[in-house]
């Protein structure tokens, strides 16, 4: 039987196109350093450090995590490394919390971070392989074919994507962390703001941002004591699968919906969208928010887009299910930390610290994020009650 | 000894430090056999025995089933989209000028798509289950590469309809 653990103390980074002022460790240390202090905690305080980041390739330090023991206080502790792509952030979290709840350690620090600016995620992601044509332009050209895929099953309307993508922007607007900040946002901006991997414009992708986020994750006893409120942790998943093989279900991937299944059994969630209050979920490309709307069983397959139209999914127009009220990922995108500041906004809302973006009320939110050829998934769920 | 004042000098923000990467490509038993005979102008899959799905480029297993395909299956150069997208950006270290299409397509006999270059079509016009076929590069110019084929240009046949591509 797991112990319980919560989400006692929470740092971000604001985040931006660049943070010259600090190095990848000033950037850690900075997220970190507001963890601790949102805990009422020192570095002493802490057992283990979990650490997280998208490829080395990334920014081209290979092994980062052997020269950041310092900057994150891990001298004479057990530190560990994850990594699952662009879903790190969010396992990097899960696998904090199972340090805890396997009864091994009391406080474990995470941190999560990229730093896009000293980085060319784009080059990294568009490396020539010697078994197929030298095409690979991006994650948004890997993904452009599968958005489009949906939008044929699905008939959605042809603005459904830009919906979202006004929608999250109107959303970062309240939250001063977020790297994109447009307040002339409008579909006819987004509709006019170039294409480039068709059906997919410039406004409907995510930015590449500098930014680490950090969580002090406690067992039950600690969390109690803590100063602030703690984010109960009432379920955790993870799962993958093959990046290709033949029948595979690539709009609605399996290990996507098998995850989100498991995640809600473990909370007594039956129906997510009656059941919780919001949710963070990785929305790397404006499309994706009606997919995993479906693949997460908040609407009947092929009808996700129709929430997102009437507004369900959007905090400025009341809806009953808002998701990414921080703005997410298509308004910050510090890849590797991206999965950890939606389980962190997630915490957030139930700990009722979300300031101008908090639902009112919320009791049970839900963080989700997504990586590789849409093949690995982690989520959890946290909530204002203990289970 | 130099006598510039601290204050004249510009801010140091960054170093250059470039890191160059050659891989040597160990290609394993299914891949080499699948670019020995692209290198003759021949597509080529392998059939899982467990599912009888055919995989191209085969990679020796199946993903799905985790057995090794050992059936080598000769493939059609004619294909059906499967899915695509226009690019309107550049590929880093890739000369192509955009916009262009790069299209999921499966080959006839094959039960999943690879990405090829689609070309020598109207652009407005190209749609999922569209038949196209290859235009291979000419002879002397082949090697052991999937860029053999130059690109896809449509066929004058009639559309797969959507759930029989790939199956």
């Amino acid at each position: 039987m797991a112990e319980l653990a919560a989400v006692i103390g929470i740092g971000q980074t604001k985040y931006q196109t660049k943070r010259g002022d600090v190095s990848i460790a000033g950037l850690v240390r900075e997220a970190a350093q507001n963890a601790l202090i949102d805990a009422g905690l020192e570095w002493r305080d802490i057992d283990a450090v979990v650490i997280g980041k998208a490829p080395d390739m990334f920014e081209g330090v290979v092994m980062p995590e052997t020269y950041l023991t310092d900057a994150l206080g891990c001298n004479g502790k057990p530190m560990l490394r994850v990594h699952t792509a662009g879903s790190v952030g969010g396992s990097t979290a899960l696998v904090a919390a199972s340090h805890v709840q396997s009864g091994v350690f009391k406080r474990v620090l995470t941190v999560t971070f990229e730093k896009q600016s000293e980085s060319n995620a784009m080059w990294a992601l568009s490396n020539p392989h010697p078994f197929s044509p030298h095409l690979n332009a991006g994650a948004g050209g890997y993904f452009a074919p599968i958005i489009r895929e949906y939008i044929r099953r699905s008939e959605a309307p042809y603005d459904a994507g830009i919906k979202v993508a006004v929608k999250d922007r109107k959303h970062a607007l309240r939250n001063p962390l977020a790297h994109l900040q447009l307040p002339d946002i409008s579909m006819e901006m987004v509709e006019q703001s170039p294409m480039l991997w068709e059906p997919l414009r410039f406004l409907e992708s995510c930015p590449s941002s500098d930014g680490a986020c950090a969580l002090v994750i406690a067992a039950e006893d600690l969390a109690t004591q803590a100063p602030k409120k703690p984010a109960w942790i009432r379920g955790g998943a993870m799962r993958s699968e093959p990046t290709m093989y033949a029948g595979r279900e690539e709009v609605n991937p399996q290990a996507g919906r098998d995850c989100a299944k498991d995640v809600y059994s473990q909370a007594g969630v039956t129906d997510p969208r009656r059941d919780l209050d919001c949710a963070e979920v990785y929305v790397p490309f404006s499309w994706y928010e009606p997919m995993w709307l479906e693949n997460l069983g908040f609407a009947p397959e092929g009808e996700g887009w129709k929430l997102t139209m009437e507004g369900a999914t959007s905090l400025d127009e009341g809806g009953d299910i808002p998701w990414n009220c921080s703005g997410g990922v298509l308004s910050s995108n510090p890849i590797g930390a991206s999965g950890m500041i939606r389980f962190a906004e997630a915490a957030r809302q139930v700990r009722g610290d979300a300031d101008d973006h908090q639902v009112e009320g919320a009791k049970l939110a839900l963080g989700h994020a997504y990586g590789g050829g849409a093949q690995f998934y982690s989520m959890w769920i946290v909530g204002s009650e203990k289970p | 000894m130099t006598t510039e004042k601290t204050e004249e000098r510009e801010p140091i923000t960054g170093m250059e430090a470039p890191l160059y990467l050659k891989y040597k490509f160990t290609a394993g038993e299914s891949t080499a056999k699948f670019l020995s005979q692209l290198k003759l102008g021949r597509l080529t899959g392998q059939r899982c025995p467990i599912c009888s799905q055919v995989y191209v480029p085969a990679r020796g297993s199946c993903a799905r089933c985790g057995v090794a395909t050992n059936e080598t299956v000769e493939l059609s150069d004619k294909a059906t989209i499967q899915s695509f997208t226009i690019v309107h950006i550049p590929i880093p270290g890739n000369a192509l000028q955009p916009p262009y299409i790069v299209a999921n397509l499966v080959p006839d006999g094959a039960n999943i798509s690879f990405i090829h270059l689609l070309s020598e079509c109207d652009n407005e016009a190209v749609h999922i289950g569209m038949r196209v076929e290859a235009v291979w590069k000419p002879e002397e110019e082949w090697d052991y590469a999937m860029e053999n084929i130059s690109y896809f240009r449509p066929l004058d046949e009639p559309d797969v309809p959507i759930d029989e591509i790939g199956r």
